[in-house]
């Protein structure tokens, strides 16, 4: 390993913000996309499950 | 005999493939999780430090197995793409549409890093040489496929419009791969060459593989989850999707 402190590490021979920068953006991106898709797919099955209470509700009013 | 014919082609239906993708799915989250970890590890304790560039080529890390992907998820899209026009297959559609999203961010990460890479490197953000230009291309490519479908309200015409779009841009894939030896361009050569032995360290190409791994498997996964969320809003009126939600 070429790193002596937690500080170098970070500093990355001075190219931390080219480094980190990519980095950073990417796990961001993916880290985005994967929670919007959990949403889209929550929203599909919420509406699926509305549309099948009120068909219900349709067939058998109380 | 028959049963072995119908069995296989059982999974190119949308009701049979919903669930089958539901099962498959931890795996490549789990593999992509792992394989992530462990190239990052590669990749920042691993790998020395490069001779030239410093700690800068950290970059490669993401930016090659990103543009890779960009590239492979776009042959994956217009196969699918073309197999659901030639097939009339439905599924094959929705995979389509499943895998352009990740390619198109695929390609922005490649882009996205590749000017940070740049600007410390070559002193620009930008230039207009073939690699670039082509790997822009290939975003709005992706961009092109996702708006033309989306401002079609009928899916199986959005699905054909789309499709011949994708097969059209494959043209594109082969430019940007080429691109650095038909062209003089500032870009440098392919990092990873089959005919000869890489001119990097062996502990950074590794990095770079499982890097590569790891993206392949994200794709994999999120790819998974989008073909459903697809699958039940397009089959939302069919008796098997109403039964499906309890």
């Amino acid at each position: 390993m070429q790193w002596n402190s937690v500080g170098e590490f970070f500093a990355m021979g001075g190219y931390a913000l080219y480094v980190w920068g990519s980095f950073g953006v990417t796990a961001l991106a993916l880290a985005i996309e994967p929670f919007l898709l959990r949403k889209r797919q929550n929203d599909v099955l919420d509406s699926l499950r509305r549309e099948r209470s009120a068909d219900e509700r349709q067939r058998n009013p109380s | 005999m028959q049963n072995k014919i119908i069995h296989w082609f059982k999974y190119g239906s949308p009701q049979s493939f919903y669930p089958l993708a539901g099962k498959m799915l931890p795996w490549f989250v789990v593999l992509a999780v792992a394989f992530g970890l462990a190239g990052l590890w590669l990749g920042f304790f691993v790998a020395p430090t490069d001779a030239v560039q410093g700690e800068g080529y950290r970059i490669i890390f993401i930016h090659v197995p990103a543009s890779w992907m960009s590239m492979f998820l776009y042959l994956i899209m217009a196969f699918w793409a073309g197999l659901g026009l030639a097939l009339n297959t439905r599924l094959s559609s929705m995979m389509a549409s499943a895998v352009a999203p990740t390619g198109a961010l695929m390609a922005f990460i490649s882009l996205w890093t590749g000017a940070l890479w740049g600007k410390p490197m070559w002193g620009t953000w930008w230039v207009w040489d073939a690699r670039l230009t082509s790997e822009l291309i290939l975003l709005f490519l992706y961009l092109g496929f996702m708006a033309l479908q989306a401002a079609i309200d009928e899916p199986r015409r959005a699905d054909k419009a789309g499709a011949i779009l994708a097969l059209v841009g494959v043209v594109n894939v082969p430019i940007i791969y080429f691109s650095v030896k038909w062209w003089n361009t500032l870009h440098q050569g392919a990092s990873v060459s089959m005919s000869k032995s890489p001119s990097m360290a062996v502990t950074m190409l590794w990095g770079m593989l499982v890097m590569a791994l790891c993206f392949w498997m994200y794709s994999i996964a999120v790819a998974l989850v989008r073909v459903r969320a697809i699958i039940l809003e397009r089959e939302r009126t069919t008796e098997w999707v109403k039964h499906a939600v309890e």
